[in-house]
């Protein structure tokens, strides 16, 4: 006992161990159990969720696919001075010629043909159409190449197909990501598409702006029914709370039908409207398939979001604040503003960001009732996926959305504070 | 009115009435008036209406019939905030997102106050509860009495007239809640404002207060000092309720020379004080004594004391006191208390002896 | 002899009996289609007839058409098809085959030929446009008007789309520069051969978005074809794009007052593909079904039900009334030779080549 107290050292466990290492094996133990527990979960998210976004990222710069498909084409190309504006020589026909064969008997000419098209329109028939005859190039014997295949297809013979693939053959490329800022590269580097091609950044603009324009919207309206919600006994609240959560049991497309028939020009809204006199039947309201529409439909479709953190957060106000403030000479308006209100921007945060976050992922509803300026860049991205398959795209304009939701996440933790934020 | 006010009355209720429901009243025909810088304590069961009072003066309650009167004038149609009245919350209900010079600096920008004037009030009602140093916290790093004390500066930092306090010590463990006590009566009698303070506990209700309200069924009971509402109880009620009671039941004789004679029910007559305007000749009664003023030991029954046989039931040894629960008169929960002095005897369970009390120390009251 | 003799009787059995194969054939299938009257006028025409013949045969359907090509690059990418035959328009059986995600067929083996002894390549014709499709029906994306909205005079031209003074009020088109490119450079004065070597240019394209900027105002842009008809019938169109056979159900099946302009319509093909990658037993099932349901009789038994036109030359003289409603079905095909007078003949390759391009294109004016 007595060297306990003589020695400065560490302090030992009844077994003679140091203390601190004995904690931290008890501790582990802990901790291991609690991963085991948990680990289910963690793969889950790690498979179904983490995987698929580093992937998705990936995919918005992977470029493997030229000088897999076109080896000796993309090492010969190497040595060509694209500045020139000449066509390259024979040794690289003879090397597009042989990789065209390969790729045509393994049935990939296709592919490349598909990627390069998204830089530079007609590649894909180029590759499609001299696939079929490349299965029969004679490598050894046959040539000279480069008239036979600008005989093939005259294709060949443009250079700026051969400068696009000089381009794309390293295999990590910026292309994707450039598309999606409406860029590309030109002779001198990157340049601005022209602007009839200029699209995704205006989306951007516009999803940002609009979802900032639904989520006030949501803000609003969300805001007195919480109240309310909060403030009603529990019973009537409980009903209310039903009332709230009716949307979420009913499709979604047939939600946004019902706005369709309600806002439509010969719809329930401008019938009424034009019979009760307020606006002539020959100039009926256009309030749908507009931005107008868009903001109308998803805010129904996503006020649930924002009046549960704000009811959750409102039930654990007490009502004795809105005393307190009142006897100590607060109006009911002051006692609001300055003691209610900041109390519920947890909830408002919450919500906000859930509702921002849904509102610019969104691309159903904006597709059936946002005309043409209601339309956000997610149906661009829906488009890419799904209609024109050029995945990198659709990829990038994904990062892009994601880069600029973390930069807002960032601005939005260093203005409120993101420990304001209480989902309940 | 005119009268009320010469009567140097502050806060008066008037034939108070408050319902909830349209059906019962929670509230039944309350008359109250204190003058200022009285410390009044509501005192009461829950649901006894003390509360619902309180609530009436502070103004989120609005009186179902009646008149409430402050100054001399009703402020049955002033809404809260004009009341200037300060209050205390059983939460403390400090705003969680102020600091606690925030918290303070509300009351006197709400009033339009200039900045160096609200400073310098800040920092004096601050001082006033010790709690100087805390200006720049959150309500949420202070301990519970620390809150209580905030609370406290918050309700008195504009100086109102009328400070209403609603439980605040419910949520203080023991010790702090006797030292919050003490530290309340003085400040208030310091400051000489008029205090109304509504709690559960008669303790505090005793140790604090000039006059106690004692709330039941939505009448006041009782209004007196603490020593009169302890010594002579009005009724029953009181007498349970304030301090430990013993209650014989009987019926009383006749009424003699300013004693009643009451035969209890197991047949034994005992004179006591005929207290509550129900005890005539014929009439069922509750004789209330006080536990500490009955006696066994021989050499200290008085003369004149009446005397009863008793078994011991039980014995505690308690330091400072004896308490002895024995059956009297048929009643087995018949409790005295004796002070610890060396020739006291130690009694022990099924030992027979003789009680003795005084007369007037023996209260006849309502059934 | 033995040897020679045993192979013989195989080669008999197996022309004579298909059947002697079933038992290396998978007896599950999953077809995919795109829901609706269509997906049931295939039940009816194909797979009914197909599984009286095999009992045995449990057929399921995934109505995912319309993300079919997405999905099956996904499940390549997976490894894992759970698809054995997809019902796709022409333009996705062309991506699904550069992407090597459709099987090649060979029309002499894969496909049956027509009962006259014509080869299945013959009988086809221009319709096989991909290497990977066995086309079943013509569909054609054309107009429709309310007969009740547009005056004295119906339109009888794909110009009057564009003529907001002699037609006023909204018209509907479909939300993608194919077919509208065209219609407008048609009605800007382009000769129907030149028009794809027009769109070919940038100022073929400025072209041709000036000219729907003429009517842009009054567009109702749609995404799915169900959509045009409701807009017909709730009045909020006067004319509008999409498939011939919607338009159909909405005049004969719901008796709207809705005409037919079948001026300019644009024929395009629906058919089937196989998804590269099935295991043997499952891709010899889907043969043997593909090979019976694209055979005359049963192309021709499909008109009975909708109103497009079998894809086989040799099934044309064979459709007959419409099985509940008894209308000859003939008048009501888009390849019928009196609405067939004006088509559009949309070129497959050249949009493979141009959507993209084209898309961003109209995307940006879209916004504009």
């Amino acid at each position: 006992m007595s060297d306990m107290t003589d020695t400065a050292g560490p302090v030992l466990a009844a077994d003679g161990t140091p203390l601190k290492r004995s904690l931290a094996r008890a501790l582990r133990r802990q901790k291991m159990r609690a991963l085991l527990l948990i680990a289910p979960l963690l793969i889950f998210i790690l498979v179904s969720f983490i995987l698929p976004v580093v992937d998705m990222l990936y995919r918005s710069v992977q470029n493997g696919i030229v000088s897999n498909t076109l080896p000796r084409t993309v090492e010969a190309l190497a040595d060509w001075d694209a500045s020139t504006g000449e066509l390259p020589d024979e040794v690289v026909f003879a090397a597009m010629a042989a990789d065209l064969k390969d790729a045509a008997e393994a049935k990939i000419h296709t592919k490349v043909g598909t990627r390069l098209n998204y830089e530079n329109p007609g590649m894909s028939s180029l590759f499609r159409k001299t696939g079929r005859k490349a299965k029969k190039f004679d490598i050894e014997n046959g040539g000279p190449w480069k008239e036979e295949l600008i005989d093939i297809n005259k294709g060949w013979g443009e250079f700026d197909n051969w400068r696009t693939l000089q381009t794309y053959s390293p295999a990590i490329t910026s292309g994707y990501f450039l598309n999606a800022v409406d860029m590309r590269v030109g002779t001198d580097g990157p340049e601005m598409r022209p602007e009839d091609e200029q699209i995704y950044m205006k989306l951007l603009g516009r999803t940002l702006w609009m979802s900032l324009a639904i989520t006030s919207c949501c803000i609003l309206l969300a805001y007195p029914v919480a109240w309310i919600l909060a403030n009603l006994p529990a019973r009537k609240a409980n009903m209310l709370m039903i009332l709230v959560l009716l949307p979420f049991w009913t499709s979604l497309l047939v939600r946004t039908s019902a706005w369709k028939i309600l806002l439509q020009q010969q719809g329930v809204i401008n019938d009424i409207l034009v019979y009760v006199g307020l606006v002539a039947d020959d100039s009926r309201l256009v309030i749908i398939n507009n931005q107008f529409g868009t903001i109308v439909a998803m805010t129904h479709i996503l006020l649930p979001f924002m009046i549960l953190p704000m009811y959750s957060v409102m039930q654990t106000i007490n009502p004795s604040y809105l005393r307190a403030a009142k006897s100590l000479g607060a109006t009911d308006w002051t006692a609001f503003w300055r003691v209610y209100f900041p109390q519920t921007v947890p909830g408002i945060g919450a919500g906000s960001i859930l509702v921002f976050i849904l509102a610019i992922g969104y691309y159903i509803t904006p597709a059936l009732v946002g005309g043409t300026k209601g339309t956000f860049i997610s149906n661009q991205i829906a488009f890419h996926i799904s209609t024109s398959l050029n995945w990198g795209l659709a990829s990038a304009l994904g990062a892009i959305l994601l880069a600029v939701v973390l930069v807002l996440y960032w601005a939005y933790d260093k203005i409120v504070g993101i420990d304001n934020v209480k989902l309940g | 009115m005119a009268d009320s006010a010469s009567n140097g009355a502050f806060v008066e209720f008037d034939r108070v009435q408050k319902s909830y429901d349209g059906e019962t009243l929670v509230v039944k025909d309350l008359n109250l008036s204190l003058p200022k810088g009285e410390f009044l304590t509501m005192l009461g069961p829950s649901g006894s209406g003390k509360t619902t009072c309180l609530m009436m003066l502070a103004g989120f309650e609005t009186a179902t019939h009646g008149d409430i009167r402050l100054g001399g004038t009703s402020i049955n149609n002033i809404p809260p905030h004009k009341r200037g009245i300060g209050m205390v919350f059983q939460n403390y209900a400090l705003f969680p997102h102020m600091t606690i010079a925030e918290n303070l600096s509300f009351p006197l920008e709400v009033r339009k106050m200039g900045k160096t004037e609200r400073e310098e009030k800040i920092l004096r009602a601050l001082d006033m509860v010790e709690m100087g140093a805390f200006g720049g916290r959150r309500p949420s790093q202070l301990s519970g009495g620390q809150q209580q004390r905030v609370a406290l500066a918050r309700a008195l930092v504009f100086e109102p007239e009328l400070v209403l306090m609603d439980e605040p010590l419910g949520a203080l463990d023991k010790q702090l809640r006797e030292k919050m006590q003490f530290e309340i009566t003085n400040l208030a009698h310091n400051l000489g404002i008029t205090t109304v303070y509504v709690t559960h506990d008669q303790t505090e209700a005793l140790t604090m207060s000039d006059r106690v309200a004692v709330f039941d069924d939505g009448r006041i009971q009782q209004l007196d000092p603490p020593d009169t509402l302890y010594e002579a109880p009005q009724n029953s009620f009181v007498a349970q309720f304030i301090g430990e009671n013993n209650t014989l039941e009987g019926t009383v004789k006749e009424l003699n020379n300013g004693l009643a004679l009451i035969q209890l029910d197991d047949g034994e007559l005992i004179d006591a004080m005929p207290v509550h305007e129900s005890v005539k000749a014929g009439a069922r009664t509750r004789v209330s004594i006080r536990p500490e003023r009955v006696e066994y030991n021989k050499d200290r029954i008085q003369e004149g004391a009446h005397t009863l046989k008793a078994e011991v039931k039980e014995f505690i040894y308690m330091g400072d006191i004896f308490r002895t629960r024995l059956s009297v008169a048929g009643n087995d929960e018949f409790v005295i208390k004796t002070r610890n002095a060396p020739d006291v005897e130690r009694l022990k369970p099924g030992q027979q002896i003789e009680i003795g009390w005084l007369p007037q120390d023996c209260r006849a009251l309502d059934a | 002899m033995k040897l020679t003799k045993l192979a013989a009787l195989a080669a008999t059995t197996a022309l004579c009996a298909p059947a002697a194969f079933a038992e290396e054939m998978a007896n599950e299938m999953t077809l995919v289609s795109w829901g609706g009257a269509y997906q049931s006028s295939q039940i009816k025409a194909y797979v009914e007839p197909y599984l009286a013949l095999h009992p045995e045969v449990k057929v399921t359907w995934d109505e995912s058409s319309a993300e079919a090509v997405a999905k099956l690059r996904a499940m390549n990418e997976a490894g894992n098809v759970t698809w054995d035959l997809v019902d796709v328009v022409a333009s996705d059986s062309m991506r699904l085959c550069d992407e090597g995600l459709a099987v090649e067929l060979d029309p002499a083996t894969d496909l049956a030929a027509a009962p006259d002894g014509t080869s299945a390549e013959d009988d086809f014709g221009d319709l096989l446009v991909s290497e990977c499709f066995a086309p079943q029906i013509v569909y054609s994306t054309t107009f429709g008007y309310r007969t009740d909205l547009v005056g004295d005079t119906a339109p009888t031209s794909v110009c009057d789309v564009f003529d907001l003074a002699a037609y006023p009020g909204k018209r509907a088109l479909q939300k993608r520069p194919i077919d509208n490119m065209e219609w407008a450079l048609f009605c800007d004065g382009v000769a129907k051969e030149d028009i794809y070597d027009t769109l070919g240019t940038d100022e073929g394209v400025s072209q041709a978005l000036a000219k729907l900027d003429t009517i842009k105002d009054q567009v109702v842009w749609w995404t799915a074809g169900a959509e045009t008809p409701q807009l017909l019938a709730d009045g909020e169109v006067v004319m509008g794009s999409t498939f011939n056979g919607r338009l159909f159900s909405a005049i004969a099946e719901q008796n709207q007052p809705i005409g037919m302009l079948w001026d300019m319509q644009s024929f395009d093909l629906d058919g089937w593909i196989v998804p590269e990658g099935l295991p043997a037993d499952r891709k010899a099932r889907v043969m043997d079904f593909l090979k019976f349901a694209t055979d005359t009789q049963r192309l021709a038994d499909q008109a009975k039900y909708i109103s497009y036109g079998p894809a086989r030359a040799s099934s044309a003289p064979l459709v007959g009334t419409h099985a509940e409603l008894g209308i000859d079905m003939a008048p009501h095909m888009p390849t019928d030779p009196a609405n067939a007078t004006n088509v559009h003949i949309y070129d497959y390759e050249w949009w493979a080549d141009n959507r993209d391009d084209l898309n961003a294109k109209f995307e940006a004016w879209l916004a504009k």
